[in-house]
């Protein structure tokens, strides 16, 4: 019945846990995230997919009593290695929050900014970047006049497309979205999602949603995470039409959650 | 319970026209006094209020003159002691907000900024007298200019930490999440965002050692003459208030309520332009 699909990994995460301080919020996480692919983390509050996610990135570094153990491979890896070069390693993963974090500058300032820290690009080639980035993140029609103009000035869905684009802008190879689009009206949800549908052409994205229908209408593969356990894995379709698991049954049925 | 429902509502109306009521005296009270200290200045004030003010220096009893060498003094005082505190402060209250997390430093500095900001200005006038004005040996407008400078460092420390605090994490995070290195997420992101506040602290501790007297009057104590030389005793507008109110002359102490006038409305305009600032900042966001 399962459609297989042919696919190259691109993160591959190995007994993963993870630590708040003394409370362990993932436990052995194993999986395989394929490239330029939509996988979804889906499950309820606190289950730790948000914190799955940080880990892709070491976004817990910024914090001091927060650690992980175990494994994450991109391209072979590893990225949780104390050698691997923070700044490097957030070149090629992106992110992107569920509040619209514009950062107090212009709207091409804030494409522009991402990409100074690792090129040096002259007047010309960062017009032609920053024009690039605003419309793969389908904002370029809507702001092309006011590039000048201050990024938090724009609504909502727009902030958050800016955000899209500026971690574009840096071509990552891998763009992480926590619920991207639990602060946006229906409307807005909508032009992400589309976006989403397009920019899985150039990056693997993995995307935490709280929204079970995003997750059937967006991505290729889906994680059900249940209290730091990966209950589990594997394309979206068999997980949403013929779960292997009663937990994942009873969730996406609206039954618990 | 039709009736009751009534009687509910007309009960929650009562107790909140009285809270109102209440609220609405308490601003009335605190409004009559700004009110009448505002008119009693304008009175005696004004009718001394001329060009001359600005023109002539601090006269002799009995003669005319002005305040100009007590107007540039307090300016030259504030103007240096604000150029000293503002970058310190602001250094200091950045380490707090954005390293304060981790260890001993943090949490010791912060209590003693506490004790610093509710420290009386005389004592930090006291101060400066013993470790600088008692080792050069004279009054000076450095000296004054020391005491005025310690009054603004833990203004500018604290509200350049709250500010900063009131960045959402969310912002470092996605200027992390980029790869920026931690003092450029600082120095263009969240300083940046937390410009209009940080500002508007500077300037509140501007209008508060504009109006101190305390610290200038063993530290710079007065000077009679013109004078543009910091390391003299120089004239100011708080201690050349204080010394003609107290004097038995019907002109200095005219003088004395004009420039009370002049100190008042400053640190009105201050306030007023800190708040405008502020409101501009939160709106943007």
């Amino acid at each position: 019945m399962t459609v297989e699909i042919i696919t190259t990994p691109k993160l591959i995460v190995r007994d993963l846990n993870f630590f708040y301080g003394e409370y362990r919020a993932l436990k052995d996480i194993n999986l395989t995230i394929p490239e330029k692919m939509v996988t979804a983390f889906i499950g309820p509050s606190g289950c730790g997919k948000s914190t799955l996610l940080r880990t892709f990135n070491r976004m817990y570094q910024l914090y001091p009593k927060q650690s992980a153990t175990g494994e994450v491979l991109l391209d072979g890896q590893n990225l949780l290695d104390k050698k691997q070069d923070l700044n490097t390693l957030r070149a090629k993963i992106g992110m992107v929050f569920q509040k619209p974090t514009p950062f107090p500058m212009s709207i091409y300032d804030n494409i522009a900014f991402g990409v100074k820290l690792y090129e040096k690009l002259n007047r010309n080639e960062m017009d032609e970047r920053v024009e690039w980035a605003l419309k793969k993140a389908a904002l370029w029609g809507e702001v092309k006049d006011k590039l000048k103009q201050s990024g938090t000035g724009l609504s909502g869905g727009q902030q958050q497309r800016l955000c899209i684009a500026r971690a574009i802008a840096v071509k990552p190879q891998v763009l992480l979205l926590d619920e991207p689009t639990s602060a946006l009206d229906p409307i807005s949800t909508a032009h992400i999602e589309k976006l989403i549908e397009e920019l899985k052409k150039d990056f693997t994205i993995v995307i935490v949603t709280h929204n079970m229908q995003q997750a059937a209408r967006i991505s290729d593969f889906t994680a059900y995470m249940y209290l730091g356990d990966l209950i589990e894995f594997g394309d979206t379709s068999s997980v949403f039409t013929n779960p292997k698991r009663t937990e994942t049954e009873d969730y996406i049925t609206g039954r618990f959650g | 319970m039709v009736l009751n429902m009534f009687d509910l509502y007309l009960r929650r109306r009562i107790v909140n026209s009285l809270g109102l009521g209440i609220s609405v005296l308490a601003m009335l009270f605190g409004l009559f006094w700004l009110g009448w200290i505002l008119w009693t200045l304008l009175e005696h004030g004004l009718p001394g209020l001329g060009m001359h003010v600005f023109t002539q220096t601090t006269p002799p009893p009995g003669s005319a003159g002005g305040l100009i060498n007590a107007i540039f003094g307090s300016l030259m005082m504030v103007i240096t002691a604000t150029l000293i505190g503002t970058p310190i402060g602001i250094l200091a209250g950045t380490y707090l907000a954005e390293f304060g997390q981790r260890g001993w430093l943090a949490p010791v500095t912060r209590f003693i900024n506490d004790v610093l900001l509710s420290a009386p200005s005389i004592v930090i006038g006291l101060f400066i007298y013993e470790v600088y004005v008692m080792q050069i040996g004279h009054f000076s407008g450095w000296g004054g200019t020391l005491a005025l400078s310690i009054i603004v460092i833990p203004v500018v420390i604290r509200t350049t930490e709250n500010m900063l605090r009131l960045i959402p994490n969310s912002l470092r995070e996605a200027a992390a999440a980029l790869g920026t290195p931690q003092w450029k997420i600082i120095n263009f992101v969240t300083l940046r965002a937390a410009r209009a506040g940080i500002l508007t602290g500077v300037l509140l501790a501007v209008a508060r050692i504009s109006g101190e007297t305390a610290p200038l009057l063993f530290t710079a104590l007065n000077n009679q003459f013109w004078n543009s030389d910091m390391n003299q005793p120089m004239a100011n507008l708080p201690v050349v208030i204080f010394q003609f109110a107290m004097s038995p002359y019907a002109d200095w102490q005219s003088l004395a309520w004009t420039g009370a006038l002049l100190i008042t409305l400053s640190v009105l305009t201050l306030n007023i332009v800190a708040r405008i600032m502020f409101r501009q900042n939160k709106s943007s966001h």
